[in-house]
């Protein structure tokens, strides 16, 4: 698309503490040069509307706060191009699926609970180890391709608001949470699994995902949510046969200090903290 | 751990169909070329065929091991989908103690009729 000479951004507004039912608003704005819908909500709050509310940080696509639902698809703002959404109409409104604490600020503290029912860190049994490591956790590059997309989530919520599960079943833990926690089981050093099976067995594990898929095509990262939780069903079904036993996590090997430094690779900078 | 336990039983509850579905897609679609369990007329659902077929013990286990199999999975998808219309939880419950009611009244009343069925072709 060529770029416009004018935006218009319907933003919905809705503040609860004086509003029944969320509002509609328009504002017009100047196209810039490689305006992002994020640029464009600054401006509109500079110029236009000083208590217009949403989440945002890094600008970047990094650290997941400004999802929003924009032009009827889960986006970050900040990653979004105004001229990549073919046209001089952008509506944002808040991510669906949560519940709405102020124009387009979502609560998702729901979605955080789940994330953390699932305990989403490494579980071993050497706590001292973990604690005051010796050495490092062996890991080889074919077992950290297992689980190494799932890393990249930035746990923006895009998945959440595009699952038609999350929006129907308030028990479901999401894609989110699944992925994340299927990203731990898969880690060769971790020794979790029977720990979040106590979960993923029941209501809230990943047995209501019908496999649409909305909440790899939503997400800005390129993680596929619904493969993790095909591979955690999977997992969980031989589980059950008695089929699947988990492989012991990695050993701790010696730190390798014989390797030396490439003359042509500078020193690593100093260590500011 | 419920539900880790019912999926698992829903996925082999779908390949029992499945094996029983291709038995039935040769029994009544291949079988006029194959003629192993028609022996008695080519077409296979003449009454003389069904009769025979109803006097062995493989197809009086088999029908019963389907309608077990076809009930459980189609009850469990049933439960699955009325649970995302947001029952709550005494709503979740009583539905399910009437689909598992339901499931085994019609399970025991199936597998009545297709014992019945084969005992009453033997003295035929």
């Amino acid at each position: 698309m060529t770029a416009p000479a004018n935006v218009t951004f319907r933003i919905r507004r809705f503040d609860p503490a004086t509003q029944q039912e969320p509002t509609w608003e328009d504002f017009t704005l100047p196209y810039t040069a490689g305006m992002t819908v994020l640029d464009g909500l600054r401006k509109i709050k500079e110029t236009a509307s000083p208590s217009l509310a949403w989440r945002s940080s890094c600008r970047m696509g990094v650290c997941g706060s400004c999802g929003m639902f924009i032009n009827g698809h889960p986006r970050l703002a900040c990653n979004t191009q105004v001229t990549e959404l073919g046209t001089e109409l952008v509506t944002v409104a808040p991510l669906p699926n949560f519940d709405i604490i102020r124009d387009l600020v979502p609560e998702l503290r729901p979605m955080f609970d789940a994330h953390a029912a699932l305990m989403p860190h490494i579980i071993r049994e050497d706590t001292a180890e973990m604690q005051e490591p010796t050495g490092e956790y062996f890991q080889s590059p074919h077992e950290l391709e297992q689980f190494l997309q799932f890393t990249y989530c930035i746990k923006c919520g895009c998945c959440m608001a595009a699952c038609p599960t999350v929006a129907t079943d308030p028990a479901y833990s999401g894609p989110m949470p699944l992925a994340q926690s299927h990203r731990y089981n898969a880690d060769s050093r971790d020794g979790g699994f029977a720990s979040r099976k106590r979960v993923l067995a029941t209501e809230q594990g990943p047995w209501k995902c019908h496999y649409a898929g909305e909440c790899s095509q939503a997400c800005p990262k390129g993680v596929d949510p619904a493969r993790a939780i095909q591979l955690m069903k999977r997992q969980l079904v031989f589980d059950y046969l008695k089929l699947y036993k988990q492989p012991c996590p990695s050993k701790v090997v010696a730190k390798v200090t014989t390797i030396t430094r490439r003359p042509d690779v500078p020193e690593a900078p100093a260590k500011t903290i | 751990m419920r539900d880790q336990r019912l999926w698992t039983w829903h996925l082999l509850a779908g390949l029992v169909i499945l094996v029983f579905l291709g038995l039935h897609m040769g029994i009544m679609h291949l079988d006029v070329l194959l003629g192993i369990f028609n022996p008695k007329d080519p077409h296979p659902v003449a009454w003389a065929n069904v009769v025979e077929r109803a006097k062995l013990g493989f197809f009086t286990v088999s029908y019963i091991v389907l309608l077990g199999a076809a009930l459980f999975h189609g009850l469990y998808g049933l439960r699955n989908i009325l649970f995302e219309l947001g029952l709550g939880a005494a709503a979740k419950k009583g539905l399910n103690v009437t689909l598992t009611v339901g499931g085994l009244v019609l399970f025991v009343f199936g597998s009545w009729a297709a014992w019945a069925a084969g005992a009453l072709a033997k003295t035929l």
